[in-house]
């Protein structure tokens, strides 16, 4: 450290260059030589205030946003609501012909195909989540955690592209006859086996889900304190069991969460479906048969739609879709938010 | 040359708890004053006052009258301007993460509008001069980013960047509690040569530090000023008992 | 003297436990293949079925009329450009915009709204977003656009990047904004220069993830920017999209069709991948040494 005394830090004006007209620091500092900062110049309140406000729009346009999807649908749908009323959804003839909608086939199909994709999806997800967490040496989560993540990242119309061309004849040719020989007196595996049916759907909406559902999963188990795994390990269980009892037990909340965040995500799913459900309006028991979801009927009839009262039938449509995927949506964030409750999340998409 | 800083009847709230109580005191310009207490006593507070930095915690308030210079503090001026007369250290180093050794030191200009090339560096360099640090970053002042230097490095660009912007008043908020006792050392004897040409006040909890450094020492305890008087008389002749008390180290 | 029956008995409940054990973890690798086997099964299809199909051809032609071997799909990859260079000018700003607003002047009840909203938005299936941005520009200008498709894009990227710019602008320190306030910096210019410049890569990255989301989406353009068999600048008619021909050629009875769909989709997956890769490569580039 030198001893020499600092140089003062005072800036000596420079020598004006041939007579410059320059305002500003350098002319104020060579007028005021002794006294002043760098800096002076009045400081004006109204950029902060512009800008206070300018992003306050931007998070009120966000609320606006949502306004805007509620009026949408709900104008739209305002000439069906007042021909149909609730029998909308307890209808089964959907009739553009005559004018005559009945949307209770969609509403089956949609739940048909969710649920059969949750009773496949679920316990892969959560095996997966629990091989992830609890089993699987801490080299490979990385890995394995990345890959399961990329399968969130196909798009949903590839997954029907390949479904159409590699699933579908898998199912047509190998597993539904397989199914009909062996369940189908259970009445879910009959009919003729065109590939195309609600069961299709049902897998690859299941393969669709599996990644929100095991990702949130790995979230909910990973928060459980790491002394309930001990405990339950000192009284002498095996791996399973400290999982089962030391772990699951208390991420249940969480996994139901996990689940319900999954079906969210189903029932809202349209491309995928669309292409191997075949999109025939009807409810029938067995899974081989064709069958069309409400988001699927709006894909494919849109645009079609040529009256006023079709599109408006469509549209309370959306507008049901909109609000069940919300409150599903709803309700399982708050499952999963009182097991992690205050822990940071990834952005949940 | 520095200016001198009066404050009178200061009361500081968060929410409705008062952190400050009536405080009374006058810092001679071009002179360094420290402010003793032990934790919580609200010298820290009290000096985020000086430079309405207490303002920016939701809910904060202050009551009173500051004064800097001819300068007044809480009637009229907008903090922003303020804070451009007033320079403050803080506690943990921290210099701006994505940006070079240059741009921090030239930030308090630069964000300010001053954008003229040849006096940014002629400024630059005698800051960091100021500082102590020249000579050590002169080669990678571009190259490196603020938060690749060492923490007493840090602390002195920190200083480096609070001087640029030639502020009349230094406030140092504990600046060496987080640094390593060489690195304290060099940034003592630099406060050392500063206070001959700014008014600098220091909160510090190591009392040897106040004795080394500050010609005008302040005791606090909870939230009132209980003495203000020369460090010497304040360390060997103290008026008041608790002052007594805390420096012959009987609590805190 | 231990019994040494029921010490058997003990070894006996051991052994069936320990099998459990055993078969539990079994099951779980299982699942972990079966999971995996999907997506490993569509790479590899998307490979096997598309690498043929793409040539210089493929990437500048527009489609044939049906029937007709050959064609390509370059007017669709110019109008996914499009509409995502639309969906971008308009979602990237408000939705950064939010993002400051939920991080720096939304740690209240207003904030806690806002957030709440945006979580909501977040669920909305995309064919509803579809449904609103028909309703307010398809019908308002009587004809299908890119601009349309934008604007349901648009929609779908904002609350992503608001949730995300929040989360990286909250994690700079309090202690970046002080020392910029310390210094007299204005607060607008202490959130764009400071904050949001720390911030920038993660919130950069952010971004991405919301653009490669919606960079596949199908069903909110199918009655937006409805698809187009023609090359088409415009804005008063309707505009060809990658992941649209996809779904029409794909559908379709025609074996060439299907043959260009897996080309498409080949060339979609690759360049959301590559897109998703450049934009870390860029910002890890222009990090300093040690920042």
């Amino acid at each position: 450290m030198s001893n020499q005394a600092l140089p003062r830090p005072r800036l000596e004006a420079p020598e004006p260059e041939h007579g410059s007209r320059e305002r500003g620091p350098k002319a104020v500092l060579k007028a005021e030589a002794t006294t002043g900062p760098l800096l002076l110049g009045k400081v004006s309140e109204v950029p902060d205030a512009v800008f206070g406000w300018a992003i306050r729009l931007c998070g009120f346009a966000v609320v606006a946003l949502l306004g805007l999807i509620v009026y949408q649908l709900v104008l739209g749908s305002q000439l069906s609501w007042h021909a149909f009323g609730w029998k909308f959804f307890a209808q089964s003839d959907w009739n553009p012909v005559e004018d005559h909608y009945g949307a209770l086939p969609f509403v089956f199909g949609t739940l048909a195909s969710s649920l059969l994709a949750l009773i496949i999806a679920v316990p892969l997800a959560v095996g997966v989540a629990v091989f992830i967490t609890e089993m699987c040496p801490v080299r490979l989560r990385g890995i394995l955690s990345f890959t399961t993540e990329l399968l969130a990242a196909i798009p949903s119309v590839i997954y029907g592209l390949w479904a159409i061309f590699v699933l579908i004849p898998l199912l047509r040719i190998s597993v539904e006859p397989f199914l009909g020989k062996t369940l189908g007196w259970t009445g879910l595996f009959t009919g003729p086996a065109y590939g195309y049916s609600v069961l299709a759907a049902g897998v690859i909406l299941a393969i669709m889900i599996i990644p929100i559902i095991s990702s949130i999963t790995r979230e909910v188990l990973t928060v459980v304190p790491q002394h309930q795994r001990e405990a339950v390990l000192a009284l002498g269980a095996t791996r399973w069991e400290m999982i089962r009892m030391g772990v699951l037990r208390n991420a249940r909340a969480g996994i139901v969460g996990a689940v319900i965040l999954g079906l969210g995500r189903a029932l809202g799913e349209t491309m995928a479906v669309t292409m191997v459900i075949g999109n025939r309006p009807q409810i029938s028991k067995s899974l081989f048969d064709f069958g069309y979801t409400m988001a699927s009927v709006l894909a494919n009839e849109f645009t079609e739609a040529t009256g006023d009262l079709y599109l408006s039938a469509l549209i309370e449509i959306g507008l049901a879709l909109f609000l069940v995927t919300i409150i599903v949506n709803a309700l399982a964030r708050f499952m999963v938010w009182s097991v992690t409750r205050g822990q940071p999340s990834k952005g949940l998409a | 040359m520095g200016v001198g800083i009066t404050v009178e009847h200061l009361n500081a709230f968060y929410g409705k708890t008062q952190a400050l109580f009536d405080i009374n005191l006058t810092v001679q310009a071009d002179h360094a004053t420290a402010l003793i207490g032990p934790s919580g006593c609200g010298k820290s507070t009290f000096i985020r006052c000086l430079n309405r930095m207490h303002e920016t915690i939701p809910e904060a308030r202050v009551d009173g009258m500051v004064r800097i210079g001819e300068f007044s503090v809480y009637n009229g001026t907008s903090a922003t301007q303020l804070r451009r007369r007033v320079g403050m250290v803080f506690q943990k180093p921290n210099p701006f993460p994505t940006m070079s050794i240059y741009d921090n030191v030239a930030a308090g200009l630069k964000l300010n509008g001053f954008r003229k090339r040849k006096l940014l560096d002629e400024v630059v360099e005698k800051s960091l001069r100021s500082a102590a640090l020249f000579d050590e970053v002169k080669d990678s002042l571009h190259k490196k980013s603020g938060a690749s230097l060492s923490g007493g490095q840090q602390q002195r660009l920190c200083i480096a960047r609070a001087l640029a912007v030639q502020p009349e008043v230094l406030l140092m908020d504990e600046p060496c509690s987080a640094l390593d006792p060489i690195s304290t050392g060099k940034i003592e004897e630099l406060i050392f040569q500063l206070k001959e040409q700014y008014t600098i006040v220091i909160v510090t909890h190591n009392m040897q530090q106040a004795a080394r450094v500050a010609e005008f020492t302040g005791f606090f305890l909870l939230g009132k000023m209980i003495e203000f008087d020369k460090t010497e008389k304040v360390f060997t002749n103290p008026t008041d008992k608790r002052t007594e008390d805390y420096v012959t180290g009987r609590f805190g | 003297m231990p019994d040494t029956n029921s010490m058997s008995e003990a070894l006996t409940i051991s052994w069936r436990r320990r099998a459990t054990d055993h078969l539990m973890t079994a099951l779980s690798v299982l699942t972990v293949v079966l999971v995996l086997a999907p997506l490993f099964a569509i790479f590899a299809y998307l490979v096997y079925k598309g690498i043929g199909s793409i040539n210089l051809a493929f990437l500048t032609q527009t489609p044939k009329p049906v029937g007709e071997p050959g064609g390509g799909m370059a007017n669709a990859i110019a109008g996914s450009g499009v509409i995502l260079l639309i969906a971008s000018l308009m979602g990237v700003p408000l939705g950064i915009g939010a993002g400051i607003f939920l991080a720096e002047y939304g740690r209240n009840r207003w904030g806690d709204g806002v957030r709440f909203v945006s979580d909501v938005l977040n669920g909305v299936p995309s064919i509803v977003i579809g449904i609103v941005a028909y309703g307010l520009v398809v019908m308002r200008q009587k004809h299908f656009s890119a601009l349309a498709g934008g604007v349901a894009l648009a929609i779908m990227m904002i609350p992503t990047i608001a949730r995300t710019t929040e989360q990286m602008l909250l994690l700079v320190p309090q202690s970046i904004r002080e020392a910029a306030y310390g210094l007299g910096v204005s607060r607008w210019r202490t959130t764009l220069s400071i904050t949001l410049r720390t911030a920038t890569s993660g919130v950069i990255t952010g971004v991405m993830l919301a653009f490669a989301r919606v960079a596949g989406e199908t069903a909110p353009l199918l009655f937006t920017a409805f698809g187009n068999q023609f090359w088409n600048w415009r804005m008063d008619q309707p505009t060809a999209a990658l992941s649209l021909q996809i779904f029409t050629y794909a559908i379709s009875p025609f074996d060439e069709w299907h043959r260009q769909a897996w080309a498409g989709a080949l060339v979609l997956i690759v360049l959301i991948v590559s897109a998703v890769a450049a934009v870390r490569l860029v910002v890890r580039h222009g990090t300093l040494a040690g920042a």
